[in-house]
C-alpha cells in the first residue's frame, strides 16, 4: 500500500485513518491497530510535514505499508534535509517536562516495536509485530 | 472528531475529546479552552473518555493549557483515560504535571 500525502498538517488524521482502515482484518489487533498503529503513524506524518516537508503545499510525503508474515511495517519518507536523531533531548527530563514539543521520536519508540531511520535522517521505518 | 464544552453548575467547564487529540485539531481545542479561560473560567476537567488516541502534539497542547490556565490562577484536571492513554501519561511522566481521575465526576468533586 502507498499513500502520498499531502504536505498539510490537518490531513493527518484523515491520512492516518485511510491507512489503517486499508490494513487487512487480523494483521494487527484490534486495540494496537486502534492506539499503537495510529498513534505512531500520526507522530511519523506529523514530523514529516513540520520538519521535512517544512508544510510546504508544493511537496508530498510518501508512506509506504509493507505487509509481512510476522509484521507490518510502516515507511514514511518526506525528502527533506534530514536530522540527527542521537540528539533529540530526553522528553522525561524535569527540564523537559513542560515543553510543549520535543515527545515525538520518545513516543514513536514506546510504541511499536522497532524505529528505523535511513542514513539521511529523512525516511523512518516504524516496525509492528503482528498480533 | 470533535470538542464538546459545558459547564456544570459549580462553573466548572468539562471539555470532552471525541476522537482524537492530534496535530491536526490541536488548535482547536486551544482555542475554545483559551475562549473560556477569556470568559472567566478557571477550572477545567478534559475528558477523554471517547478519545482513541492522542498525539505527542495533542500531549504538547495539554502542557500548554495547563500552564496558562495556572498563570490565571486555575486548574486543569484530565479524565477518562483508558488504559492506552494511561501509560502514553505514564511513559511521558506527563502523569506527574496533571491530577487524572477515573472519570470526570471524580474530577469534578475534587475541585
Amino acid at each position: 500500500m502507498r499513500l502520498d500525502v499531502p504536505s498539510d498538517l490537518d490531513v493527518v488524521g484523515d491520512a492516518v485513518e485511510l491507512v489503517a482502515g486499508r490494513l487487512p482484518a487480523g494483521t494487527l489487533s484490534p486495540r494496537r491497530l486502534s492506539f499503537n498503529f495510529r498513534t505512531a503513524l500520526a507522530e511519523a506524518l506529523a514530523n514529516a510535514i513540520r520538519y521535512g516537508t517544512c508544510e510546504d503545499p508544493a511537496r508530498v510525503v510518501r508512506v509506504r505499508v509493507e505487509l509481512r508474515r510476522d509484521a507490518v511495517r510502516i515507511h514514511v519518507d518526506d525528502g527533506g534535509a534530514g536530522f540527527d536523531t542521537s540528539v533529540v533531548p530526553d522528553p522525561t527530563r524535569p527540564e523537559n517536562l513542560e515543553r510543549e514539543d520535543g515527545r515525538g521520536l520518545f513516543v514513536m519508540r514506546h510504541l511499536v516495536d522497532d524505529v528505523a531511520f535511513n542514513e539521511k535522517g529523512n525516511g523512518i521505518c516504524l516496525t509492528l509485530r503482528a498480533g | 472528531m470533535s470538542f464538546s464544552l459545558k459547564k456544570d453548575k459549580s462553573g466548572v467547564v468539562v471539555v470532552g475529546v471525541d476522537g482524537q487529540l492530534i496535530v491536526g485539531n490541536r488548535q482547536e481545542l486551544k482555542q475554545k479552552v483559551l475562549d473560556a479561560l477569556d470568559g472567566g473560567a478557571k477550572r477545567f476537567v478534559i475528558d477523554f473518555t471517547k478519545t482513541g488516541y492522542i498525539d505527542s502534539s495533542g500531549l504538547g497542547v495539554l502542557v500548554s493549557l495547563s500552564k496558562k490556565i495556572r498563570e490565571q490562577g486555575g486548574e486543569l484536571r484530565l479524565a477518562g483515560l483508558n488504559e492506552d492513554l494511561q501509560t502514553l501519561f505514564e511513559l511521558t511522566k506527563l502523569d506527574t504535571l496533571f491530577a487524572i481521575t477515573k472519570t470526570a465526576d471524580e474530577a469534578l468533586a475534587a475541585f
